[in-house]
C-alpha cells in the first residue's frame, strides 16, 4: 500500500492547511527579512565609505599646501671679511662663523628705508631661521662663494607663509595677527617685485624635524620608520613562523602546550603601551642599549607583532590539507622535511599576510614608543639602527601637538606620508604573495 | 582492458540459501589460516586504542610475497587502523597507542627505537582520496626517491620516474606534460600518479586505504589492473568497502569486525564458503 491517504470531506478536521499554503504565507515575511538584512549591510558600507571619505578628504585638504612653501629672493652678499676673517678658510671657523648677520644685511639692503632698529628685527622675522642654516650649508661645501653675491631663494617664516596660503586674516586688527601692518607692508613690496614666491616644498621631503614648521621636515621619520620596521619585520617573521611551525607540526599536545598556546591569544590583546614599559625595563635598563633607537624600538614592537604573526601562521599551517602530510610523510619524508618541502611552502601566503597584518599593525603604533625615548625631538636624520630617531606616527603627534599654525598642515601631509608608506608596505607584500602562491 | 565486467565478478558470490558457516556469531576469535610460509609481515597479538577506546584487539596475521591480501568488513571495523599500523602512520594521530610485535624480516617496526622514515621506504601507502603533492607530475613521483638519496644523479632521477610512471600505467598519459601540476589530473590519473610516487621509493609492501573509493569504475579496473601487475614485485594490503573488488583483485581475505579480525582465507573461500556466520552475513550483505 502506497498510495497517501487522502483526507474526505466527511472526517476531516476543520480544513487543514496544505504545507504550500502554509509556506506561501510566511514567503512574504521570509523575503522582507532578507531585504532589511541586505539593506543593513548597504547602510555599514556606505557609512564605512563616507567615514574614509571625510577622512580623506580632509587629511588631504589640509595637506595639499605643506607641499608648497612661501620663499623670499635675496641677494646675499657672501663677506669673506666677515665670515673668514683670517682667509685660511678654516672649516672650525666656518661653521661657527655669523652667517645670520649676512642674511639680515640682505634683507635691510631691500628695505634701506628701514632704519629704526625695531623695525629692522620685525623686518627680519619674515625670513626665517633656516636661511642662516642654508647659507652656511652653502658656503661650507663650496668656498669659492665667499666674496661673491648669491641670489637664493630662502624660506619665508611660517607666518608668512601662512598668510600667502590665506591661513590669516589680513583685515583683523592689528593686534589679533601675527603680523604687523608694516610687516605686511613690506611683504607687500616683496611681493610686488617678484621676490615672494610659493615654490614646491623639497624640504618637506628631505628635512629632519624642526622647531620652525617653514623648515621642518618629514625625511627623518621616514628614515626611522624605515629602519624601525625593517628590523622588527627581520626579527619578528622567523620568530613567528618558526614557534608557529613548532607549535603546530612538532610540539607535543598536553597542558603546557596549551598553556603556551593560551598565552599568545592573551599577548595579542595586552595594550600595546605595556611592551613598552618591558622593552624599558629590560631592552634599556637591563641590557643597556641606548634610548631613542631604531634598534630597541624594533625590538618591542617585535614583541608586539610576534602574536599576530603566530596566531596567522598557525592557522595558515592549520588550513594545508592533512593529505599533504600523510602523502610526504608516507613516502618516508621526515617531519622536518614534510615542513619545509611541502607544509611551509602552502602556508607561506597565509604567513604573510599575517606579517603585513602585524606591521601595519606596528607602523602605526607610538604608545610603547613614547615609553623607550623614541618620542624626543629629533633633528638630525638617523644614520644607522643606533642613531637616535623619530618614526612617523610619533612625528605626526609631535606636529600635533606643536603650537605654530603653520604645523596644522605638516600634520595632515605627514598622515599623508604615513598612508602612503603604509600602501607601499602592502603592494610589496601582495606582490611577495603573489609570488609565492601555487594557484595549483 | 580487462574484460570482466563489473557486477559479474570472477567469483560467484554464496548464495544465501547454501549456507556454509558453521562458526557462531558469537565467537570472536579468528577462524582460518592467519600464517602463511615465509610472511612479508607477521603481526602478532597487534592492539590499537584511541586514548580510552580499544579500537582493535589482538589482532595476529600475515602478509604474504607477492600476494593481494584484502582488508573488508563494515564501516569502523579497524581495517584502516590495522592497515596504518604496518607504516605507523598511526604514529601521527594524537593519542593513538599501538601494542603488540609486527615484524618484518624478524624485526619489530612497532618498537619504539625503529626510524619510521626507512620504515615508510620499506612499506609505501596509497590513501583513499588521491593526494598529489601541488608540485608537477615529476617533482610528484621524483619526491621520494630524492630525498632518500636513491638516485645518482639528474639522468638516474630521470629514469626512476619514467619507470615508476611506466609501471604505473601512467607513461603514456602524461609523458608530454611532465612539467604540468599532478593536482591538474583526473581522479583515477592522480591516484596512479600517487602509486607511481609510492613504488618511486621501490617499497616492499604497498598499503591501499580504499583507493578507488573516490573513482569512477572505468579508473578503478585500471588500479585493479595495475595492482594485479605490481604483485609479481610487491606485496599488497588492500582496504576495500567494495566485495567485488576484494574478490577480483586479492589472493587472500581478512574479514575485520567491530575491530576483531574474524575471519581470513583464500579469498574464494571467503566468498564461497565462508566459516564464520559473520563474515556469511557481511558477504550476503545482511548487514554492513
Amino acid at each position: 500500500m502506497n498510495t497517501a491517504p487522502t483526507p474526505t470531506p466527511s472526517n476531516a478536521a476543520p480544513r487543514q492547511r496544505k504545507p504550500i499554503e502554509i509556506i506561501h504565507a510566511g514567503l512574504k515575511k521570509r523575503h522582507a527579512a532578507e531585504m532589511r538584512f541586505r539593506l543593513y549591510g548597504l547602510i555599514a558600507i556606505s557609512m564605512g565609505i563616507l567615514f574614509i571619505g571625510i577622512l580623506f578628504t580632509t587629511i588631504l585638504g589640509n595637506a595639499t599646501t605643506a607641499f608648497q612653501q612661501t620663499r623670499i629672493k635675496l641677494d646675499i652678499v657672501v663677506d669673506a671679511q666677515m665670515l673668514d676673517p683670517d682667509g685660511k678658510r678654516d672649516p672650525e671657523v666656518l661653521s661657527s662663523a655669523n652667517y645670520g648677520a649676512i642674511v639680515k644685511a640682505s634683507m635691510n639692503r631691500l628695505f634701506p628705508d628701514v632704519t629704526s632698529r625695531r623695525d629692522q628685527r620685525e623686518l627680519n622675522e619674515l625670513v626665517s631661521q633656516g636661511a642662516t642654516y642654508t647659507l652656511r650649508e652653502m658656503v661650507m661645501a663650496d668656498t669659492d662663494l665667499l666674496g661673491r653675491t648669491v641670489t637664493l631663494w630662502v624660506p619665508a617664516d611660517d607666518d608668512v607663509d601662512m598668510l600667502m596660503k590665506g591661513h590669516m586674516d589680513r583685515d583683523a586688527a592689528e593686534e589679533n595677527r601675527r603680523l604687523k601692518d608694516n610687516q605686511l607692508a613690506w611683504l607687500d613690496r616683496l611681493e610686488k617685485d617678484g621676490r615672494l614666491e610659493k615654490h614646491f616644498n623639497v624640504d618637506f621631503f628631505t628635512n629632519g624635524d624642526s622647531r620652525e614648521p617653514e623648515i621642518a621636515g618629514i625625511w627623518g621619520g621616514v628614515v626611522g620608520t624605515f629602519y624601525t620596521l625593517a628590523l622588527t619585520l627581520l626579527f619578528s617573521f622567523p620568530l613567528g613562523v618558526a614557534a608557529a611551525v613548532y607549535l603546530e607540526e612538532f610540539a607535543p599536545h598536553n597542558r603546557w602546550t596549551d598553556l603556551i598556546e593560551v598565552n599568545i591569544n592573551n599577548l595579542a590583546a595586552v595594550p600595546s603601551i605595556v611592551f613598552g614599559l618591558l622593552g624599558l625595563a629590560v631592552f634599556i635598563n637591563f641590557f643597556g642599549l641606548p634610548r631613542s633607537v631604531p634598534l630597541v624600538g624594533s625590538l618591542v614592537l617585535t614583541l608586539l607583532v610576534l602574536p599576530t604573526i603566530i596566531i596567522a601562521s598557525r592557522a595558515a599551517l592549520k588550513s594545508v590539507p592533512p593529505s599533504i602530510r600523510e602523502a610526504a610523510l608516507g613516502v618516508g619524508a621526515s617531519p622536518l622535511q614534510t615542513v619545509t618541502l611541502h607544509v611551509l611552502p602552502l602556508a607561506l601566503p597565509g604567513m604573510l599576510t599575517g606579517a603585513i597584518i602585524g606591521m601595519a599593525h606596528a607602523l602605526g603604533e607610538t604608545a610603547p614608543l613614547l615609553m623607550i625615548g623614541m618620542v624626543a625631538f629629533i633633528v638630525d636624520i638617523p644614520k644607522g639602527i643606533f642613531d637616535p630617531a623619530a618614526v612617523l606616527p610619533v612625528q605626526i603627534f609631535l606636529w600635533a601637538d606643536s603650537p605654530e599654525r603653520a604645523f596644522v598642515e605638516k600634520t595632515s601631509a605627514a598622515i599623508v606620508v604615513l598612508l602612503a608608506f603604509l600602501m607601499v608596505m602592502n603592494a610589496l607584500a601582495v606582490i611577495l604573495r603573489k609570488r609565492f602562491e601555487r594557484r595549483w | 582492458m580487462n574484460k570482466t565486467s563489473f557486477v559479474d565478478s570472477s567469483v560467484k558470490m554464496a548464495p544465501v540459501a547454501g549456507s556454509t558457516a558453521t562458526v557462531s556469531r558469537d565467537k570472536r576469535e579468528t577462524v582460518g589460516d592467519i600464517r602463511v610460509d615465509h610472511p612479508r609481515v607477521r603481526c602478532n597479538n597487534v592492539n590499537v586504542y584511541y586514548g580510552d577506546k580499544h579500537a582493535i584487539h589482538n589482532i595476529n596475521l600475515d602478509v604474504g610475497n607477492n600476494e593481494i591480501i584484502a582488508l573488508i568488513g563494515p564501516s569502523g571495523c579497524g581495517k584502516t587502523t590495522f592497515l596504518r599500523c604496518l607504516n605507523r602512520m598511526n604514529d601521527t594521530i594524537k593519542g593513538c597507542r599501538v601494542e603488540g610485535e609486527i615484524l618484518m624480516e624478524g624485526q619489530n617496526i612497532n618498537a619504539r627505537e625503529v626510524d619510521v622514515v626507512p620504515l615508510r621506504a620499506r612499506v609505501g601507502m596509497v590513501f583513499q582520496k588521491p593526494n598529489p603533492f601541488p608540485k608537477s607530475i615529476f617533482e610528484n613521483v621524483a619526491f621520494g626517491p630524492r630525498i632518500h638519496g636513491l638516485a645518482q644523479g639528474k639522468a638516474d632521477l630521470e629514469e626512476i620516474v619514467v619507470t615508476s610512471l611506466q609501471k604505473a600505467g601512467l607513461w603514456t598519459e602524461v609523458k608530454d606534460r611532465l612539467e604540468e601540476p599532478g593536482t591538474g589530473l583526473s581522479g583515477g590519473q592522480q591516484q596512479r600518479l600517487c602509486i607511481a610516487r609510492t613504488i618511486a621509493v621501490q617499497p616492499e609492501v604497498i598499503l591501499m586505504d580504499e583507493p578507488c573509493s573516490a573513482l569512477d569504475p572505468i579508473a578503478t579496473a585500471k588500479i585493479e589492473e595495475l595492482m594485479a601487475e605490481l604483485r609479481e614485485q610487491y606485496s599488497i594490503c588492500i582496504v576495500t568497502h567494495s566485495m567485488q573488488q576484494a574478490a577480483r583483485v586479492s589472493q587472500r581475505t581478512a574479514f575485520f569486525h567491530l575491530g576483531d579480525l574474524i575471519e581470513v582465507g583464500e579469498t574464494e573461500q571467503i566468498f564461497v564458503a565462508p566459516t564464520h556466520q559473520l563474515t556469511e552475513d557481511y558477504i550476503t550483505g545482511r548487514f554492513g
